[in-house]
């Protein structure tokens, strides 16, 4: 099987027409110690029913879990059926960056549409199209506003440590200095970002809520860093935004996150989507593709790729990053999850995963040695202490069909870091209390 | 032009719901709370289906017809690969789950990671790049890592050639190295004598498209190997083009050290109108524990995940664009190891087929079999009467053609550049040659009517001087009072 339509005789007419005799004539070109003379080390080619089968037993070998208490930067949030509909027509999941304009105004506008909601969520000004994931438009926020005399990136310890490891690489990549603030009972250390934040530093990256879902005093970091004179990145959980204060109203100069949550499915890992939003003073400073508003040659409403001249196709090494895809079928996903929930919904979205979790976290807590490690607002993710093996705790859940929290470990003990999102029911929260109390084998 | 999702609808209208609470309401600190609500669409389901569905008609993809885009390998996206990329079993499953939980996850990612060495030609492979240019971004911090790591900190140039996608250079600047362009000769490949001459103590690599962007073999590719390596310096191999050589010649035989590959080109896995792609990168043995953690290790049929010992961290979250992998993989193994090379042979033949019909008529840029693209420059007919490269493209849109890619690569002017793709029959390219001489003998006896080109299509040229200087990027709400 190869999807090649041309039959053996076609392909020799057009060898023939094309004064060749052989396939192999094709390859003249390439000196013979570098042709590959055998067969490539790779099992024979499959019909359909077999690679189905294949995939299907693959698939079967992972557990698909009923319940899921497990967030961590990846949501089990519900998804409504028209996303996976619209968002697979093949129009859409067969095209190209919209490169060419005229043939191109369905994803065009869809783009668009999807950097009004961004804006609209975060509260900034601009969008761009959208990037690879929530970790690397951290790296890639901070990267941008890293001037000549201001190199130095600092982030806040509380945040997601794959998006820290992410940044970290990023920048030791790039030969960009980079500070961690420690954090102080699961929230960023004023004092100690007060003494960070010196000249050198062009921006701070925070995340509300963070890691441990706590919500961080986000105006005074702002106040801190605005008064250090260097840039405020916000990393977002997009779902809280329907209710939370946006980074536009605090006065953040960058919102950034992983927008996987919305309308994008688990998919161990990927593909997510990480969306940037900036004030419109820094709009070409952002990297990726960026969709503007225009009119035609008959002044109809029409839709292009805008400001172009920020990236690499045009500025090469002077560009500020390399990317150019965005993600675009998960921004696409995105944006029809967030029209399909639609400005009320999205809102009951956020709260009931909030609710959930705060009833959650009420009857785990009541538990003897699952007490919240953490004072203070969270949003639908809280930690708590775990006074058993944590493996043989997750065992029993995962007996029960349930997927529980994260542990880790933090200090010598052992945490579990919860979730809830608004597919969790009471019924679900109760077993899990339930199971909790009964303890583990020893 | 169809309304904006914001314009349709009316308050109070819902598309989605969610069951009743079941649970204590919980009061949010006020100061924590958002003072006004973000505008979301209020759009009953039918409306909003209507909204999307008629967007995708002013889309144009793969399976709306003929895609020549060069250098994307806009091929035929498989269906079966969509239908086992939608399984339950991969969707459903959290990347935090445990090894244990998600063995079928591992399998799969360790086996893509084995079948891509063997068409590579090289000895291990991270998945968790998203895209090309991730893959470089990756591929170059493990040279970087490197060098580092043997106290070479002194090798800070990276060598691009004048033909090079443009993500090479940008991808190298922000690994922090510094960037010497060199020239091509008038054959279109690497000047061999401009390479010797910047090569040095100071060199840590160089990048290398082979075939290159103008679809011609760089047949000196081991003499340049053996120049970059004796000057002590690696060589990056840009994945974009490998669909001429599945099976034909591996990168790792050329002696590249380190590539990326792009799967949504080379491996069938849809383009999605921008994303998300995958970029896998593969190296040498050397390079291997520099690699971003985690990959997959496997043990008596156990799959884990192991760091290597020197890895440059992460460059993202998780392990990739898994669900793009499960697509690549899928495609692989119906193809095998057949089908892949008889994907390039056609895959070259379909392009050298396309330009023979075609060089009566327009002037190839470098007149010479070509691999699985080529590029045809509009310069004298623009001398000639005015006509360019995009007025070219614009009159193949109103043909129901996607056109090639144009101005690139910048080394030709009025460039079209032109990749059929294997997974076209020969009437669509006698089609699209015809289609291609009809615009041609149209420039000639009516060029202006072409500058207007397309007319066929939603809308026409739109103005993009208006749109850079002043910058729409979002839909402004009518104000509220």
């Amino acid at each position: 099987m190869n999807y090649v339509p041309g039959t053996a005789e076609e392909q020799r007419e057009m060898l023939e027409s094309i004064g060749k005799k052989r396939m192999d004539d094709l390859f003249e070109c390439i000196p013979d110690s570098l042709r590959h003379k055998e067969d490539l080390p790779l099992p024979e080619g499959m019909c359909e029913p077999q690679v189905i089968e294949a995939f299907e037993d693959m698939a079967n070998n992972n557990k698909v879990y009923k319940t899921c208490f497990r967030g961590a930067g990846a949501y089990r949030h519900f998804i409504p059926s028209v996303v996976s509909r619209l968002a697979g027509r093949a129009e859409f999941v067969t095209a190209y960056t919209p490169y060419q304009a005229e043939m191109s105004q369905g994803v065009l506008q869809a783009i668009f549409e999807y950097q009004t909601m961004i804006c609209e969520l975060t509260g900034m000004e601009a969008s761009n199209a959208g990037v690879y994931d929530g970790a690397q438009a951290a790296a890639e926020a901070l990267a941008m506003f890293r001037e000549r005399k201001r190199t130095k990136s600092v982030v806040c310890g509380a945040v997601k440590p794959m998006t820290l490891q992410t940044i970290k690489t990023y920048c030791e990549t790039a030969g960009a200095e980079l500070a961690v603030v420690p954090e102080k009972n699961g929230r960023t250390d004023l004092d100690a970002l007060e003494k960070a934040l010196d000249d050198t530093v062009s921006a701070v990256y925070v995340e509300q809520p963070n890691y441990y879902g706590l919500t961080e005093e986000i105006e005074k970091i702002a106040d801190l860093t605005r008064n250090a004179g260097a840039k405020l990145v916000t990393g977002c959980y997009p779902i809280s935004l329907a209710l939370l204060k946006s980074p536009g109203e605090y006065g953040a100069d960058a919102a950034v996150g992983e927008a996987q949550p919305l309308g994008n499915p688990l998919s161990f890992g990927g593909p997510y989507l990480g969306f940037m939003a900036v004030k419109m003073k820094d709009v070409r400073r952002l990297p990726g593709r960026i969709v503007g508003q225009t009119v035609d040659n008959e002044g109809r409403t029409a839709y292009v790729l805008t400001l172009q001249a920020r990236e690499q196709h045009i500025r090469r090494e002077k560009a500020g990053s390399s990317i150019c895809s965005n993600q675009a079928l998960c921004a696409l996903s995105a944006t029809i999850y967030c029209a399909a929930m639609g400005k009320e919904g999205l809102r009951e979205v956020a709260l009931r995963s909030m609710e959930k979790a705060h009833y959650a976290a009420k009857e785990i807590s009541r538990i003897k040695g699952y007490e919240l490690i953490y004072d203070g607002f969270f949003f639908n993710e809280f930690v708590t202490a775990c006074p058993v093996e944590p493996g043989a705790l997750m065992k029993k859940l995962a007996e029960n069909d349930i997927l529980g929290g994260l542990p880790f470990e933090r200090d010598g003990q052992t945490r579990i870091l919860w979730c809830c999102t608004e597919v969790n029911t009471r019924e679900e929260i109760d077993k899990l209390v339930e199971l909790l109390k009964g303890g583990v084998p020893v | 032009m169809s309304k904006l999702i914001f314009e349709t609808g009316k308050p109070g209208r819902r598309c989605a719901c969610l069951p009743a609470s079941d649970v204590p309401e919980v009061a949010i600190p006020p100061q924590l709370m958002r003072t006004k609500p973000a505008r979301l669409p209020e759009t009953a389901e039918v409306d909003l289906v209507r909204h999307y569905t008629n967007l995708s008609r002013k889309a144009f993809g793969v399976d709306n017809g003929f895609y020549p885009l060069g250098s994307c390998t806009m091929k035929y996206n498989p269906k079966r690969n969509e239908e086992v990329a939608a399984l339950k079993g991969f969707t459903g499953v959290h990347p935090l789950q445990g090894e244990e939980t998600t063995q079928g996850c591992l399998k799969l990612m360790h086996t893509l990671a084995e079948r891509i060495c063997g068409i590579t030609g090289m000895d291990a492979v991270t998945l968790q790049p998203a895209a090309g240019a991730h893959g470089e971004m990756t591929g170059l911090a493990l040279i970087k890592a490197y060098l580092t790591d043997r106290g070479e900190t002194e090798r800070i140039k990276l060598i691009v050639p004048d033909s090079a996608h443009g993500t090479n250079p940008a991808s190298a600047a922000m690994a922090g190295f510094t960037i010497v362009n060199i020239p091509s000769n008038p054959q279109g490949l690497v000047d061999v004598q401009a390479l010797e001459s910047v090569v040095g103590d100071d060199t840590a690599a160089l990048m290398l498209t082979n075939p290159n962007t103008l679809g011609l073999f760089e047949r000196d590719i081991e003499k340049i190997a053996d120049i970059v390596h004796s000057a002590g310096g690696l060589l990056y191999y840009d994945g974009a083009n490998m669909n001429a050589i599945m099976g034909i010649s591996r990168p790792g035989d050329m002696g590249f050290d380190v590539m990326h590959l792009n799967l949504h080109k080379t491996f069938s896995t849809p383009h999605g109108g921008g994303g998300p792609g995958s970029g896998p990168v593969a190296c040498k043995e050397f390079l291997r524990p520099f690699l971003p953690s985690p990959l997959v290790a496997e043990k008596d049929g156990i799959y884990s995940f192991e760091n290597p010992e020197k890895s440059i961290g992460r460059v993202r979250s998780f392990y990739g664009n898994f669900l793009v992998n499960v697509r690549a993989l899928a495609y692989i193994m119906t193809l095998g190891a057949k089908g892949l090379r008889e994907s390039s042979e056609n895959a070259v033949l379909n392009a050298n087929y396309m330009m023979e019909n075609l060089k009566d008529t327009y002037t190839v840029a470098f007149d010479t079999p070509c691999m699985h693209e080529f590029v045809i420059t509009l310069e004298p007919l623009k001398k000639q009467n005015g006509v360019t490269a995009a007025d070219i493209a614009k009159g193949l849109v109103d043909k129901g053609i996607h056109p090639p890619t144009m101005y690139f690569p910048l080394i030709v002017p009025e460039a079209l550049m032109i990749e059929p793709t294997e997974t076209e029959s020969r009437e669509t390219l006698d089609e699209a040659v015809e289609a291609f001489k009809e615009i041609y003998a149209a420039a000639l006896e009516n060029p202006g009517e072409l500058h207007r080109a397309p007319v066929t299509t939603p809308v026409g040229r739109p103005d993009e001087t208006t749109a850079v200087r002043n910058p729409v990027l979002r839909y402004e709400f009518p104000s509220e009072d």
